[in-house]
């Protein structure tokens, strides 16, 4: 059991690794901010002048605090789907609430940190975002474990709607251990002229991963974009992918995912659209980078119309480092270390999120120290 | 007679099993400027590759030699650490990486790149860009030869530097390339002979059926060349036969 106490105040050991996954002790860098450790809120906390535009709270809190919020919960992720949404239901403990008011534009990131301090722990959060109509914010959440714990469950449910004229960006890094099981269940509702970006990035081993959230584009020209980075290696085994539903005219979605596997990691790349709106389109563009021959990389691009008209497209590659590549930066003069590290760098670039500019320094710091790890 | 910078001897190299140089000699004295002429697929491009040592071009027999050492079997990139540049006619565009990050590596100096990319006409947003990804002919010239100058080698190899660029990037090119060489040894590949306005190149070699079949002043073999075409070279009595039936089409 863990007591509140603001952020800088944590012990350093956690806060450390909150670090690599995004999530800062410093109040003024972050809009709002929750932080759960195990089964506890430590802390949830909106910084001064945000006061009045942004609500974060434990949903356990919110459930009491707002009626209505029974209309978002377990709406668009389906209670029953597997043993883990059931579990996140009978087991429940916590996960944010966080809801930024209507017109609202939070110019600096909140920030979400589920941490596991405790070996051998199950983790069942269940979260909700409410972006109102047009409002604005970008999200960091960090999920992670303590350096001492090694076996563990972590089930994160989250629903994230995403109202008319209304913008999310949702950033989600995940830090686990090698023999740490993971199971996020998420899905999005965007309506009317709203936006809903989610980028996704996992750079450590892991047991196993597996999560395939789903955008419903119900609004007329909503859109979502789903990108991804995720560097498979040790004896990890990841199982992932978006799913696009195209409802509302004019709706639009992308899934980029890049998939880097080496040692013995297993890495399966899913993508799904689905087209039911005569005026709508999607593409899915998945590229995949394997450097070991007992590694694996299989991409599962798929693409379902049920409208004539909806315009869904797919690329996926996978393949090993280019040697015309490596030459062509050896000419330059880099060995040939240097240039596949540099390549390796080159496909986990992460500008292709948009980040926050200190969040893409602390993150492209993470990638070159991966990138040489690799080689 | 000052030294050779680049000594080619008797070269002869294969591609997966296919020779496409053949008993090749050339040599460059220090500080001159030489021309490589020759038709597609005459193995100009390929001699560079050599030169750089990219492990798909093995040498069969003879020697590399520059500044006097011999690097037949050196790793690429200790070649270019002894003095080598080079720019590519056909660089691979590589995701992620951004062309001010290659170039950063190769000159700490921010002054001196920053120097150059205002002399290129380069738009500041240009060096954030993937490098080659997207590029128009004369964004490659202009990339590739802005990465020569920051590595700072004092022998150059040009693949075709004038080849799909504009009448304006190539008098912008020519201008880079005639400062560049004042202070280089060079090899440059042309097909037309367009940058010999803007440099002084103090002989050319015409490759041909895999070999050199002849090295003279460049003006003069240009000129033959677009008045003849390449059918004319391949009447040189230095070929022997057989490369004649490879029926090399000429120029025009």
């Amino acid at each position: 059991m863990w007591l509140p106490c603001p952020l800088p105040r944590l012990p350093k050991d956690v806060l450390k690794r909150a670090f690599e996954v995004g999530v800062v002790p410093e109040e003024k860098s972050r809009a709002a901010s929750y932080f759960q450790l195990d089964h506890s809120v430590v802390s949830k906390a909106v910084q001064g002048t945000f006061g009045d535009k942004v609500e974060i709270m434990s949903t356990k809190e919110a459930l009491e605090k707002h009626d209505w919020l029974r209309d978002y919960w377990w709406k668009i992720v389906q209670v029953d789907s597997d043993k883990y949404t059931s579990a996140a239901e009978t087991n429940w403990d916590q996960g944010y609430f966080i809801r930024i008011l209507e017109d609202q534009k939070v110019t600096i990131p909140l920030q979400a940190c589920l941490f596991v301090s405790t070996d051998n722990l199950n983790q069942n959060v269940h979260n909700v975002v409410i972006c109102e109509p047009g409002a604005e914010a970008q999200l960091i959440t960090g999920c992670t474990v303590h350096s001492n714990v090694h076996r563990g469950l972590h089930v994160g449910v989250s629903e994230f709607y995403v109202k008319e004229r209304a913008k999310l960006t949702f950033t989600m890094i995940h830090g686990w251990a090698q023999d740490f099981d993971t199971r996020p269940r998420t899905a999005a509702l965007i309506e009317d002229n709203a936006v809903f970006v989610s980028n996704y990035m996992c750079f450590k081993p892991v047991k196993s991963l597996q999560m395939y959230p789903v955008a419903y584009c119900r609004g007329r020209d909503s859109r979502v974009s789903f990108r991804s980075i995720i560097y498979g290696s040790g004896n990890s085994y990841i199982d992932t992918g978006a799913k696009v539903v195209l409802q509302g005219e004019g709706s639009r979605g992308e899934v980029v995912a890049r998939a880097i596997a080496t040692d013995n990691a297993r890495i399966y790349a899913r993508g799904f659209l689905q087209g039911e709106h005569e005026h709508s389109k999607a593409h899915l563009e998945c590229r995949g980078l394997l450097l070991s021959d007992k590694a694996m990389i299989h991409a599962i691009p798929e693409l379902m119309a049920k409208a004539q008209g909806s315009e869904l497209s797919h690329e996926a590659a996978v393949g090993k480092i280019a040697e015309e590549q490596v030459y062509y930066l050896m000419a330059r003069g880099f060995s040939e270390g240097e240039a596949e590290a540099l390549i390796v760098r080159g496909f986990m670039d992460v500008s292709i999120f948009g980040l926050p500019k200190e969040l893409e320094t602390s993150v492209q710091k993470m990638i070159g120290i991966t990138a040489e790890r690799v080689l | 007679m000052p030294e050779n910078i680049l000594e080619i001897k008797d070269l002869s190299v294969e591609v997966s099993g296919r020779r496409i140089l053949e008993d090749v000699s050339l040599d460059i004295p220090e500080g001159e400027v030489h021309i490589l002429f020759g038709p597609n697929g005459s193995g100009k491009s390929s001699l560079i590759m050599a030169v750089l040592g990219f492990p798909l071009y093995k040498v069969t027999s003879g020697e590399i030699w520059f500044k006097g050492k011999d690097i037949t079997y050196l790793p690429t990139n200790e070649r270019v650490g002894m003095g080598i540049g080079v720019a590519f006619q056909n660089p691979p565009a590589i995701r992620g990486v951004k062309l001010g990050g290659i170039v950063d590596c190769l000159a700490p100096d921010k002054g001196k790149i920053d120097d150059l990319v205002g002399k290129m006409k380069f738009p500041s947003e240009f060096l954030l860009r993937d490098v080659n990804l997207g590029f128009s002919g004369g964004e490659i010239k202009k990339s590739e030869i802005l990465q020569v100058l920051a590595q700072g080698g004092d022998f150059v190899m040009l693949d075709e530097p004038d080849s799909g660029v504009d009448v304006e990037n190539l008098q912008l090119v020519g201008k880079v390339i005639h400062e560049m060489l004042t202070d280089r040894s060079a090899l440059i590949i042309t097909h037309l002979g367009h940058i010999l306005r803007y440099v002084n190149a103090d002989r050319a070699h015409v490759l041909i059926g895999n070999t050199v079949a002849c090295s003279g002043e460049p003006v003069k073999i240009l000129g033959q060349i677009l008045n003849e075409g390449y059918a004319w070279c391949m009447t040189c009595p230095k070929l022997g036969k057989p490369r004649q039936e490879q029926g090399i089409s000429p120029l025009h």
